[in-house]
């Protein structure tokens, strides 16, 4: 039976770690991720689980330290955000090179400056390239799930990678909803016991972890370092196959919202997509367009083909981007996206838009303007406003 | 011998996961001697055994058996000098190259 709650998301992670109750947790705070660390400190002072806290002295110790422990043979993770995950922009690339199944609890806030601590991807989408799985949440239910999901994908054979659990900052993981827990021996059942094949406390295996690769093994190494991210989409589908099984949640690559008989689709990534479901809701019933919703859940790796076909058969797309790249052209969503299309040959009308940059609100109103912008461009075929900022003030 | 299993000509598929090597002291088969562009010659004749060169060589490449050094383990030795430095019988000579 599942348990009823009402948690926020910061909660409903740390409650996801408590029911697992990993080996080493190293953490350092930033705003808006504190109080998972917090929690699970209590957690640990309450003497409700056995994890290793490491108080480090930064967020380039916290992802040292962990990367240390999983290599070790320990099941490790920790949380960050914004500013935080940048300090561990070197060791999140050794994590993802070296193979270890660590899980972090990303929060995203915007990167500085200016210094801001509202929600938007800038981080997490910086660090795209990282070799990371990243997957997104809507609600605090989809982040509590996604977080069960982390270690059976990361340790999986076949994968063997990092995995990125992420949320929006303050909108999810602080704002408190309705959730359905899943039972402790369920969840212990689902998670599993972690065995390393190697590790480095294995007193019989001597191994070394993370040497150096000239020219002649750098490439080699890459090619296969793809292979696992590669692998890890049929992983990360069984895995939520198994998830179903326990909870009946169904999740996948991404969300298709009102998508079977959709011309007008918005492709969005986490909390904002909860409104744009509102202003579907409003639009259809109001006016009996058929708009729809494309949210993604897995960025990394990236399921091209898979979103292509979701759109198939829509006259028109809008890809909204939470976070800036500025190319002076598009975002990394909508980059990722249209490269998508154009391969699939999609005859598809797409702008690329900003929203939501630094915890900037967006509305339903603001989603029925760009349904309506759609409309236009279905019907004229000229993609007018590429790459305008959706609720910007201008002169 | 690592080598063996793992080398230059291996494709991608054969590459371990992450790299990890999975026996000790695997450094030795890693000739970085390769790195060398300028190499100190053992004047033998002229070498009283006094053995201040082989402690402060960087790349332990000067072996010493039963008190007396022997010739340079060119397979490691980066050609830094220092051992022909400190030689004071002019035993050790620095030549360009490998």
């Amino acid at each position: 039976m599942a348990i009823r709650e009402r948690l926020s998301g910061n909660e409903a992670v740390a409650y996801a770690i408590k029911q697992i109750n990993p080996d080493v947790m190293p953490a350092f705070p930033i705003t808006p991720s504190t109080e998972i660390p917090q929690y699970v400190a209590n957690y640990i002072a309450n003497g409700e689980i056995d994890t290793e806290f490491i108080h480090v002295e930064s967020e380039h110790s916290a992802m040292s330290a962990t990367i240390g422990a999983s290599a070790a043979g320990a099941r490790a993770l920790t949380a960050t955000s914004s500013c935080g995950m940048a300090l561990m922009w070197e060791e999140l690339y050794v994590a993802a090179s070296d193979r270890l199944p660590i899980v972090l609890a990303l929060v995203n806030r915007a990167l500085t400056g200016p210094i801001n601590i509202n929600a938007d991807h800038s981080d997490s989408m910086g660090a795209r390239d990282t070799g990371w799985i990243q997957i997104y949440a809507e609600s605090n239910q989809e982040v509590y799930d996604n977080f069960l999901q982390a270690y059976p994908i990361a340790e999986h054979k076949d994968v063997k990678l990092p995995v990125m659990i992420c949320q929006d900052g303050f909108i999810t993981s602080h704002g408190v909803e309705n959730i359905l827990l899943v039972e402790d021996g369920p969840v212990k059942k689902f998670v599993g016991e972690y065995e390393p094949e190697h590790y480095l406390l294995n007193p019989a295996e001597k191994m070394s972890v993370g040497p150096y690769a000239v020219s002649n093994y750098y490439m080699e190494t890459k090619r296969a370092q793809r292979e696992a991210m590669i692998q890890a989409k049929k992983v990360i589908l069984d895995v939520a196959a198994k998830f179903e099984e326990m909870t009946g949640r169904k999740y996948g690559f991404f969300e298709e919202y009102r998508m079977e008989d959709a011309e007008y689709a918005i492709v969005i990534i986490g909390s904002a997509a909860g409104t744009c479901k509102a202003a579907i809701e409003k639009i259809r019933k109001e006016t009996g367009k058929k708009v729809g919703l494309l949210k993604i859940r897995v960025f990394r790796p990236f399921p091209e083909e898979e979103i292509a076909k979701a759109l198939s058969h829509v006259k028109a797309i809008a890809i909204m981007d939470r976070s800036e790249m500025f190319a002076a052209s598009c975002g990394p969503l909508g980059a990722e996206v249209r490269a998508a299309l154009f391969q699939a040959k999609s005859e598809a009308e797409v702008v690329n838009y900003f929203y939501g940059l630094g915890g900037r609100d967006i509305t339903v109103e603001d989603f029925e303007k760009v349904y309506d912008n759609l409309e236009t461009m279905a019907k004229t075929h000229v993609v007018t406003g590429m790459y305008d900022y959706i609720g910007l003030r201008e002169r | 011998m690592i080598k063996d299993r793992i080398n230059e000509t291996s494709p991608w598929q054969d590459i371990t996961e992450g790299n990890k090597i999975f026996e000790p002291a695997t450094s030795r088969e890693f000739c970085t001697g390769e790195w060398r562009t300028a190499t100190p010659v053992f004047v033998k004749e002229k070498c009283k055994q006094c053995l201040l060169c082989a402690p402060v060589c960087p790349d332990c490449s000067i072996p010493v058996v039963n008190g007396e050094r022997g010739e340079f383990d060119y397979d490691h030795c980066k050609g830094c000098g220092i051992c022909a430095k400190v030689c004071p019988f002019g035993a050790i000579t620095m030549k360009e190259g490998k």
